[in-house]
């Protein structure tokens, strides 16, 4: 028995609770390029070393085998795999047809409360100055 | 949140109303119980026994639906008994003669009679809330979920600026948001009627901010929410829509609604992470990717801005989110989306927000910062309205109580609540993914109370029949004092019996477009 391949290096990544509106500082702990779990921030202004149970075990969906790791085309419920590039080219060409045929209105964008501000900055970017419309909201009120 | 999370453990009296906090936001709740072990009182107002009512000093428990009657009886009392903070009423707020007057023929038994508890608690609370040096208000969406949420919120600030507890340490109005990020969504313009740090589409100078700085012009017309996108899609009138990391086949009220609506677009294009009940209804599903797998920034209820890290790749073909919406947008034809990395964006929207416009990645750190921060060497801010709020003087705003509102249906005897639990997350596309929380609470249940219970026939663990005048649903019944007679709670997490099913979407509060998700007609049956 020898662990001579193995990759036992071990790092912590600081980083902020993906539940809830709190904002618990955590680390994630990645043993070998793998998240093994997760670690209290101590001095954290927020949590300071605490975590709730989801907080504690919210790597764990994180390496589910049902994560999502191919584009999809889908057609009455059933889905074919697609490359990516093909993927983003369709979603844009059936944006410029609905532009082009009935104006930027007749588009809408959700954004998440899940993504980074980065990316629902994004969002707005993408519906109000590439699109043309403010018909963007997301789960805010529920 | 006006003020932060760890004032609420210094504050000497906490009115707590619509929130489970220990279920929703366990870390908050455990400043609140630090306040309570410093001597802190602790007012309760919920229909539910919940984890911290056994904690409270006082749990008064309102029929659902009429919030506005008790803080409007709070407030009667304060100002007949001179319970007012003067000095901040006459110096920092104006409508003070308006309010007042409109309370002066209310009635406090009258007010005891429609919201359930009895005169004599309302006025002991009042003056406990009144009497405190430093009183904060705690609320979550059992204030906010209702065709009246905001005259609710409108009720809670009055209370508020009665007693001069804003602007100061420890007090405030302070709402918890749910999701990790939908303070941040908000902030950074996700909003049909807001660009960046809630300027209006509709300022022509905020909006020309922005198209000089996109070289374009921006439409000035504000969009539709979320509920009105969704009835646009059955009208017709929304043909492309495209949705990132939600789930609203679970999490919107009137699911059958949802669906037709999704399913009637030419053209859903839904970026998640799980092929989710909303992707399976896609054309094109996009593969996006979780928080351990980028770099970014979360901002959380009490306004600190604070940086997530990217720890592993994403599996397979999946992308960064904001990659893949800068991808669409090139192959649609549009410049100004070409980024390196998020900061670069963060960095964009400094510059374009001014509440964040002091902030870097370099100052985040691992502590964040809290908006407004509006310079380099600016600390960020632990409390809002210190000096003065946004429109000068505080307003009070006149609340009435609207009777219909609290008015059930034929054959509807019972009042649902829908609600949350704690080892569960929204639509639980996370959480029932994580073996640890699943086994918790693994399917959903209606809380019903012993003595309905036992007027039905209905025993722990049977299963029975929820109707509403919207649709129905099948969950086993947990008899439980939690609940009053003629009120039922679930959880709306499971995909299998979604409560939202239940609930209508074409009743919503005029300004925040919200439905009533903690007052719904409905029966039960046994199944």
């Amino acid at each position: 028995m020898s662990d001579k391949n193995l990759d036992f290096s071990y790092t912590t990544v600081p980083t902020i609770c993906p539940y809830c509106g709190t904002g618990c500082g955590m680390l994630l702990e990645v043993i070998g390029g793998k998240i093994s779990g997760v670690l209290p921030m101590k001095g954290h202004p927020v949590s300071d070393g605490c975590l709730c149970l989801k907080g504690w075990t919210a790597h764990e969906f994180v390496s589910s085998p049902d994560r999502l790791a191919r584009a999809l085309v889908g057609k009455d419920g059933d889905f074919k795999e697609v490359g990516y590039t093909e993927a983003v080219a369709l979603v844009a060409d059936a944006m410029r047809e609905t532009v082009e045929n009935h104006g930027p209105d007749s588009c809408a964008f959700v954004a998440s409360a899940r993504c980074t501000n980065e990316e629902n900055y994004l969002m707005s970017k993408l519906a109000r100055f590439a699109v043309g419309t403010n018909n963007i909201d997301h789960c805010a009120r529920l | 949140m006006t003020n932060s999370i760890g004032e609420l453990s210094d504050a000497d009296v906490i009115l707590l109303t619509g929130s489970n906090t220990s279920e929703q936001h366990p870390v908050i709740a455990g400043k609140i119980l630090d306040a309570v072990r410093k001597g802190a009182k602790l007012l309760i107002f919920d229909p539910r026994i919940i984890h911290l009512t056994s904690f409270a000093h006082m749990h008064l428990r309102q029929k659902p639906g009429t919030d506005i009657v008790w803080i409007n009886a709070l407030m009667k009392v304060i100002i007949d008994e001179d319970l007012l903070d003067r000095e901040f009423v006459n110096s920092r707020t104006e409508g003070f003669e308006e309010l007042s007057r409109s309370l002066e023929n209310y009635s406090l038994e009258r007010a005891a009679e429609i919201c359930g508890i009895e005169a004599s608690d309302l006025r002991e609370a009042a003056r406990i809330f009144a009497m405190a040096d430093k009183a904060s208000i705690v609320y979550c969406m059992g204030i906010t979920q209702h065709v009246f949420g905001t005259r609710n919120v409108l009720a809670l600030a009055n209370l508020a600026l009665l007693t001069g507890n804003v602007g100061r340490l420890s007090t405030g109005v302070n709402p918890l948001r749910g999701q990790n990020n939908v303070q941040g969504a908000c902030d950074v313009g996700a909003l049909p009627n807001v660009l960046t740090g809630y300027q209006k589409v509709d300022d022509d100078v905020a909006r020309g901010n922005f198209e000089s700085a996109y070289g374009k012009k921006l439409p000035s017309k504000p969009g539709l929410t979320l509920i009105e996108i969704m009835n646009a899609c059955l009208e017709g009138k929304i043909k492309f829509l495209y949705i990132m990391g939600e789930n609203p086949m679970i999490t919107e009220p009137d699911l059958k609604h949802v669906e037709e609506a999704l399913s009637a677009v030419d053209f859903l294009v839904v970026q998640d992470i799980f092929l989710t009940e909303t992707a399976r209804l896609a054309h094109v599903v996009l593969p996006g990717s979780c928080w351990a797998e980028k770099d970014g920034t979360f901002t959380n209820t009490e306004r600190r801005v604070q940086r997530i890290r990217k720890a592993i790749d994403p599996p397979g073909d999946a992308r960064l989110d904001w990659q893949i919406i800068c991808d669409i947008a090139k192959a649609f034809g549009s410049d100004y989306f070409e980024y390196s990395s998020a900061e670069e964006i963060f960095d964009e929207i400094a510059k374009l927000t001014p509440s964040y416009s002091g902030m870097s990645y370099q100052r985040l750190s691992t502590q964040g910062l809290q908006w407004p921060c509006p310079s380099v060497d600016h600390p960020g801010t632990v409390y809002l309205h210190e000096t003065g709020f946004a429109r000068g003087k505080g307003l009070f705003s006149v609340v009435e109580y609207d009777p219909e509102s609290q008015k059930l249906e034929e054959h509807y005897p019972f009042v649902l609540m829908t609600g949350r639990v704690g080892f569960q997350y929204h639509s639980g596309t996370m959480s029932r993914r994580s073996r640890a929380l699943a086994r918790e609470v693994p399917e959903a249940y209606v809380e019903i109370s012993p003595q309905d219970a036992a007027r039905l026939g209905i025993s722990d663990r049977d299963k029975v029949k929820v109707v509403s005048p919207n649709g129905e649903l099948t969950v086993r019944a947990f008899v439980t004092e939690r609940v009053r007679p003629g009120e039922i709670f679930i959880p709306f997490h499971f995909s299998e019996a979604p409560a939202n099913i239940l609930i209508n979407s074409r009743e919503l509060d005029p300004q925040s477009k919200i439905t009533s998700m903690k007052f719904c007609p409905a029966r039960i049956e046994k199944a």
